[in-house]
């Protein structure tokens, strides 16, 4: 795929007359879809109009407005601009609408969520159980009107910050007690044991083998605290002797609500929170939510800036890569040797972040309509030296080390395999997804910044298995190495902010989904603003999470050990699963 | 796909076997300086490291940019007396535009007018709350907070830091970060100069 196919917006309503209405607010661009046609309109737009990738699931409420929305966004594996509708629900419990897991199976864990935070039932969900939060959990709590156990005001900035700025710790404000609302006739051992019935009893248990010996089956839980899991990340599987017979994740372990967070936030307050969600890659998640709020805005980068986020974004891309290469390794069992030659070009990444952004992980760097500070004297030297002199030759080396090992041929060609069918059917995205054979990248798709002006290739990779997904990373890492090379040949002089900086800034209503490819798959941001200082709605779709609604499939009929291989080859930070 | 079994791993172990060379060599060639000295660090963490590149904190450090930040401080000027008058107006927008909200200020009144005074009474900074973001000296107006260098702050409770600890004198912030600061004295100045041409 070398350009989108097809570049105009596909009109849902000369396609579905009656079952669809333009959202009429100002500032929406989506469709409102009645909540009876949802699956058939769905099942058409699948089937008959190529719309084959759900991107993204969100609700929002719209509280105090009668309204639950539910909102889709559809893409083309084919290229092109995507496709954004929603339905709309009365706010009276029990809220519900039909589940699209029968059409597009990637939305599984993705309405869990929207249960979870939001309450809304999704009939005909095979496996419809809180995600982050525990069963007995007293409320959603991304409806409006649900206050968590620190609240103190719905909006940034805090009154009592100034002028007054009467400072009490935090912790003084909640005792331990108060932390949690528990909900009316709460028995803490029968309730806590139902969450963990209710997870084990989707896993598929069989009770007798084929030839009728009378063998167990047992759960084994790896996780939370494990040292393969890359973070706390519990994996539940049901074996048959060492053969796995059903997966699921289990998540949530570190979630915060960074979409509640981000929604009593200022829009520029949210810059160094989108930090925190995937942190082996925070400037590519600057890039993501400084896209969403400029769209918004109608603001335009200054040209210079266009380049330091390329060039800033791309390193991300290969120090993510790195780290994923050298994780995976550490899952395959060579203990820690890759993974260091991996960090050691790492390192020398980061410290071009440090010297530019200020630090060298949690960057805080991009701003509505640029950077936050051009280029430090030598900061340019440095990445050509990198560029030029080393890294080509560290990652030959990385890869003459490690590519033809048999062990890790024989750990990875063949196992966990992901069909391109399936990697499209469950959303998967980015790596997984075009190691898998697909040619989908966004930069290409549906190009953002300047990656027009860039010559590279999209990486893919036919077999869709553990050895491909590590060989594809060593692929986009030379195809990042490309366009960084030709950026620090253009690169302008100039400005780097096309506004006035200001603490803060004037969103005009609206709503805008917009996403880029950062190193784990498609990172999508789904915001709608009121015109207030504060975002309505701030969603992420993070890639990370929706990634692993394939791990399950992806695993079952492999081996025990294979679990922890599969899970490094996704590559999933969990502070972007559990944001 | 091989012609013997092993010989991946063999090519891949020689990988290992040079690096573990490269350091030695290097340990060599650079005798006595590559370890503990500064010029042996910069070495170290340049396009031109090989082998071991471990930094052995805390014996060594490395050196932080000028743009490095960890806890905002207050910058003060020194008076004729000898007095610390902080730069810090107590306008409010660090406070205002801090995303964790971690910066209280108490604006003082003037006791015989009752009207505020452009100086802060107090002012709390929840260090364990902040989330070292920079955006407070970012937009400060007066450039009156500043992004830190101290990255050593370990200790058994809560850091809560106030007025006093907060302040640091305007020749510490000129020395962490001299380009910064002459920056925005030049832009200060070239402020006065053309305050000075429009009174004349």
């Amino acid at each position: 795929m070398t350009t989108p196919t097809t570049t105009s917006t596909f009109d849902l309503g000369t396609s579905f007359p009656g079952k669809v209405s333009p959202d009429p607010r100002p500032g929406y661009s989506g469709w409102i879809v009645n909540k009876d046609d949802l699956v058939a309109l769905a099942t058409a737009l699948r089937d008959e109009h190529g719309f084959d990738y759900l991107s993204s699931v969100t609700g929002v409420d719209y509280f105090p407005d009668n309204i639950l929305e539910v909102v889709y966004n559809l893409y083309k594996t084919t290229g092109g601009p995507g496709l954004l509708f929603k339905v709309q629900l009365p706010r009276q419990d029990p809220v519900e609408v039909a589940s699209l897991v029968g059409i597009f199976p990637g939305a599984e864990l993705q309405e869990r969520e929207i249960w979870d935070l939001y309450g809304i039932r999704f009939t005909g969900h095979p496996d419809l159980r809180r995600i982050f939060m525990w069963e007995s959990f007293d409320g959603h709590p991304l409806r409006k009107d649900w206050h968590e156990a620190y609240f103190e005001d719905e909006a940034k900035p805090f009154k009592s910050r100034w002028p007054e700025g009467k400072f009490s710790l935090a912790e003084a404000k909640n005792i331990y007690e108060d932390n949690i609302a528990y909900p009316a006739g709460f028995d803490p051992e029968a309730q806590s044991y139902d969450s963990e019935k209710a997870l084990y009893e989707s896993l598929k248990v069989y009770q007798k083998d084929e030839i009728g010996l009378d063998t167990d089956h047992i759960v084994v839980n790896l996780g939370p605290q494990h040292p393969s899991t890359h973070g706390v990340f519990r994996i539940a599987v049901v074996l048959d002797g060492e053969t796995i017979v059903s997966l699921k994740p289990v998540m949530g372990y570190l979630h915060r609500n960074h979409e509640k967070i981000g929604e009593r936030n200022t829009f520029l307050m949210n810059m160094p929170y989108t930090d925190r969600l995937d942190y082996l890659s925070s400037m590519s998640n600057n890039f993501g939510y400084a896209l969403a709020v400029e769209k918004l805005m109608n603001v335009q980068p200054t040209e210079r800036a266009e380049y330091i986020r390329v060039m800033m974004a791309e390193m991300t891309r290969i120090a993510n890569h790195l780290m994923a290469i050298g994780a995976l390794l550490n899952d395959l069992g060579t203990y820690f040797t890759p993974m260091l030659y991996a960090l050691e070009e790492r390192e020398l990444l980061l410290d071009i972040f440090e010297a530019v952004s200020g630090s060298r992980m949690m960057c805080n760097y991009f701003r509505f309509g640029g950077v936050a500070r051009d280029l430090p004297e030598g900061v340019l030297e440095k990445i050509k030296d990198l560029f030029f002199e080393r890294l080509p030759r560290q990652i030959d080396e990385i890869d003459r080390f490690l590519t033809e090992n048999e062990i890790i041929r024989s750990r990875g060609i063949g196992q966990g395999v992901l069909t391109a069918a399936d990697a499209i059917r469950f959303s998967a995205a980015g790596p997984l997804l075009r190691a898998s054979g697909i040619p989908y990248d966004v930069r290409r798709a549906e190009p953002y910044g300047i990656y027009d002006r860039f010559e590279f290739d999209v990486c893919v990779r036919q077999n869709g298995d553990i050895y491909d997904r590590l060989m594809i990373r060593f692929d986009e890492i030379r195809q990042s190495m490309r366009i960084v090379q030709q950026a620090v040949k253009q690169i302008p002089v100039g400005p780097v902010l096309s506004v006035k900086p200001a603490y803060q800034v004037r969103v005009p209503a609206g709503e805008v989904y917009s996403r880029v490819e950062g190193p784990k798959g498609e990172l999508g941001f789904y915001l709608i603003s009121n015109g207030k200082p504060n975002p309505w709605r701030y969603h992420v779709r993070a890639p990370s999470f929706i990634n692993l609604t394939a791990f399950g499939p992806m695993c079952v009929g492999h081996k025990v050990a294979d679990v922890v291989a599969v899970l490094g080859s996704i590559d999933i930070v969990l502070g972007e699963v559990d944001r | 796909m091989n012609d013997m079994y092993g010989k991946g791993i063999v090519k891949g172990l020689s990988v290992s076997l040079k690096r573990f060379v490269q350091t030695y060599l290097d340990d060599l060639r650079w005798i006595g300086k590559r370890y503990r000295t500064d010029e042996g660090i910069a070495h170290r963490s340049s396009k031109d490291a090989r082998g071991i590149f471990t930094v052995q904190y805390p014996e060594e450090k490395l050196p932080v940019p000028e743009e490095f930040r960890f806890v905002p401080f207050l910058v003060y000027d020194r008076g004729e007396n000898g007095e610390q008058n902080l730069r810090c107006t107590s306008c409010g927008i660090c406070s205002k535009v801090c995303p964790p909200q971690c910066i209280w200020i108490v604006r003082s009144t003037d006791p015989s007018t009752g009207r505020p005074v452009p100086d802060p009474a107090e002012f709390f900074v929840d260090v364990d709350i902040c989330m070292n973001c920079g955006l407070c000296a970012e937009f400060c107006p007066f450039d009156a907070i500043k992004m830190d260098h101290d990255y050593e702050l370990a200790s058994f409770g809560r850091n809560v830091f106030n007025k006093q600890k907060l302040a640091k004198p305007v020749s510490y912030y000129e020395s962490v970060r001299p380009a910064n600061a002459a920056r925005e004295n030049a832009a200060r100045a070239a402020k006065e100069a053309a305050r000075t041409a429009r009174t004349e």
